[in-house]
């Protein structure tokens, strides 16, 4: 590829997997991150979120395809590509025999970083992700949590220019989750490009500007995080009523489809352009009074849906 | 990569193997002063006694030497086997392969891992044979030569094992399989001109034989081979042994998907 945009963090051009299998786990992936961007992945199972992140790293070895990071080419400038990539993947990979602190500390070896420089650092970021209290500890004896963090800052003791995690948020705890979002905004704000895979809309909606979603080895959406979230048309309601339902309440508007669930309620599905005051006014009009409302859709399956439908 | 970011990444995984078998040195470094601590006591001592001479020395003199060398050859071998295939097994082997550190660095490393616990295991074992003959090193460099060269060939060995197994049990069939049988073949226990003329033949198809031979040569000064020869043929065992692994993990067998 010759006119790749040299201020792109990573290009991927028409990459392709098929593992040893027979499995085709990648149909031809394109995809640009901007340096300095915060850049989700979003799929579910089985998509091939790993797959190319997998590749990024050379752990996984491409069919076919081209992967530049910061303008190199990976196949061909390891050293350089491979000094600016921090890794951190959705599985625990350190020795569970060593100690919190040496894992660290190794890491930074193998960047060619020792002595003073290479203690600095690794109290840097153990402090950062709130682990330098266990340094001495053996790495299996953390919690899941601490784990994940742990491979975060093993990831940043050399300090690459991007930063991609798998699923970093998989299985911690909410007030966790939210430290680590501030952690990772805090870095993307220094300049860190940041690129995160995720299952959760949620996510990607709280931290990134851009996204694409892949589904079944192929990018479906690849959009800004707005345009995207502008893009799900419509929603569901569900209402709980304080008293029993003796009919489905009726809207008398063709955009509103209402369907009864059982006796204390029933879901209103409606475009996301118009507000749900009106939605209030009809059912107190109509005796039924409201004890508690929420969202039900699972907006990611939607989005999904709606991505798919684009196609 | 740098030279320099290179040495740095090279003694990184050396101190990272060193750290692991001096941990567990109740399984790295007791063992083998254990059993090789009974061949002596036993076939050098006790039964050795009945034997008398073998290749003109005390039999207790003439398979020090041997044993030592068995020593330093499993546990070069169990080393760099183990610790590399459990680096695989925990995936904490990623942790070096997304890093810039070249492929022949990270052999080199493992390699000196092997080495070192090679070393290691062969001084603990030479302390001990003094407890059963006064030990007289004839040729000092060309023993320490001799351990250095076959800790490599060995180590090498056990890298190529390691990156082709899938479990713990593909790790421990060529030590049984195939080890065992070179070394206590490979004119440990005897000196093969006991042996009759299809016998020494066989017999100098086997590497153990040249590494005993040279390693009793700079302890004794005497062998059963020429040791020009011998050390020629280690040399081009460690550097067949190095070009192929390094050509697998250029390749990334078992290691890359
Ligand atoms: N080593 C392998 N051999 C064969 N098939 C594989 C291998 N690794 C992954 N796959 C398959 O490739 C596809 C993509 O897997 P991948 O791990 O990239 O998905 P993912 O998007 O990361 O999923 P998840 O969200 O569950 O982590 C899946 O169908 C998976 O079964
Ligand atoms: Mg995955």
């Amino acid at each position: 590829m010759h006119n790749i945009n040299p201020q792109n963090a990573i290009s991927i051009r028409n990459l392709q997997k098929t593992y040893a299998n027979g499995h085709q786990a990648l149909k031809g992936i394109d995809l640009d991150v901007q340096e300095n961007d915060f850049f989700a992945l979003l799929g579910p199972n089985g998509a091939g979120k790993s797959t190319i992140i997998g590749i990024i790293s050379t752990l996984v070895r491409a069919t076919s395809g081209s992967i530049q990071v910061f303008g190199q080419d990976v196949a061909t400038h390891v050293y350089e590509t491979k000094l600016s990539l921090g890794v951190v993947p959705q599985e625990i990979n350190f020795s569970q025999f060593e100690k919190v602190g040496d894992i660290v500390m190794t890491q930074a070896g193998y960047y060619g970083l020792r002595g003073a420089l290479a203690r600095e650092r690794t109290e840097k970021y153990l402090r950062k992700l709130d682990l330098w209290e266990k340094r001495d500890n053996r790495s299996r004896m953390l919690s899941g949590g601490m784990k994940r963090r742990l491979m975060i800052a093993r990831a940043l003791v050399h300090e690459p220019r991007l930063l991609i995690l798998d699923e970093p948020t998989a299985g911690v705890d909410i007030e966790l989750r939210r430290s680590m979002w501030e952690f990772l905004q805090e870095l993307n704000r220094n300049g860190t490009t940041i690129i995160l895979t995720t299952h959760y809309l949620e996510e990607a909606e709280n931290l990134c500007r851009n996204i694409a979603i892949i589904n079944q080895g192929q990018i479906v959406e690849n959009t800004s995080m707005r345009k995207l979230l502008g893009k799900l048309a419509r929603q569901t309601l569900v209402f709980d009523t304080c008293e029993e339902l003796t009919l489905t309440p009726d809207f008398n508007d063709p955009d509103i489809e209402c369907l009864r669930i059982d006796s204390h309620s029933f879901e209103v599905s409606m475009s996301t352009s118009r507000d749900i005051n009106g939605l209030f006014s009809v059912l107190s009009g109509q005796g039924i009074l409201i004890k508690a409302m929420r969202n039900k859709t699972n907006r990611l399956e939607e989005l999904f849906l709606s991505s798919l439908k684009n196609q | 990569m740098l030279a320099n970011h290179k040495y740095i990444a090279f003694e990184t995984i050396l101190i990272k193997e060193i750290r692991r078998f001096t941990r567990i040195w109740l399984q790295t470094l007791v063992p083998p002063a254990i059993t090789i601590g009974l061949y002596f006591l036993i076939f050098g001592n006790l039964i050795g006694r009945r034997i008398g001479e073998m290749g003109g020395y005390n039999y207790i003199d003439f398979i020090v030497p041997g044993l030592i060398m068995m020593a330093v050859i499993q546990n070069a071998y169990a080393n760099v086997s183990s610790s590399f295939f459990s680096n695989k097994f925990q995936r904490c082997i990623e942790e070096i392969l997304v890093s810039p550190v070249p492929n022949y660095v990270i052999l080199l490393g493992f390699v000196a891992g092997g080495v070192a616990r090679g070393f290691a295991v062969g001084l603990i074992v030479t302390i001990m044979s003094l407890f059963f003959t006064s030990l007289h090193i004839e040729h000092v460099f060309l023993t320490l030569f001799v351990v250095l060269l076959t800790s490599v060939v060995f180590s090498l060995a056990g890298f190529i094992n390691a990156l082709y197994a899938n479990t713990f049990d593909d790790i421990s069939i060529i030590p049984t399989f195939v080890l065992t049988p070179l070394i206590y073949l490979g004119g440990v226990f005897y000196s093969i001109e006991l042996l009759p003329a299809f016998g020494q033949w066989i017999s100098a198809l086997n590497p153990v034989l040249y590494m005993v031979n040279t390693f009793r040569y700079g302890i004794l000064g005497t062998s059963d081979v020429n040791i020009f020869w011998a050390l020629f043929l280690l040399m081009l065992f460690s550097a067949g042994l190095f070009v192929t692994a390094l050509y697998l993990l250029r390749r990334g067998t078992g290691l890359r998907q």
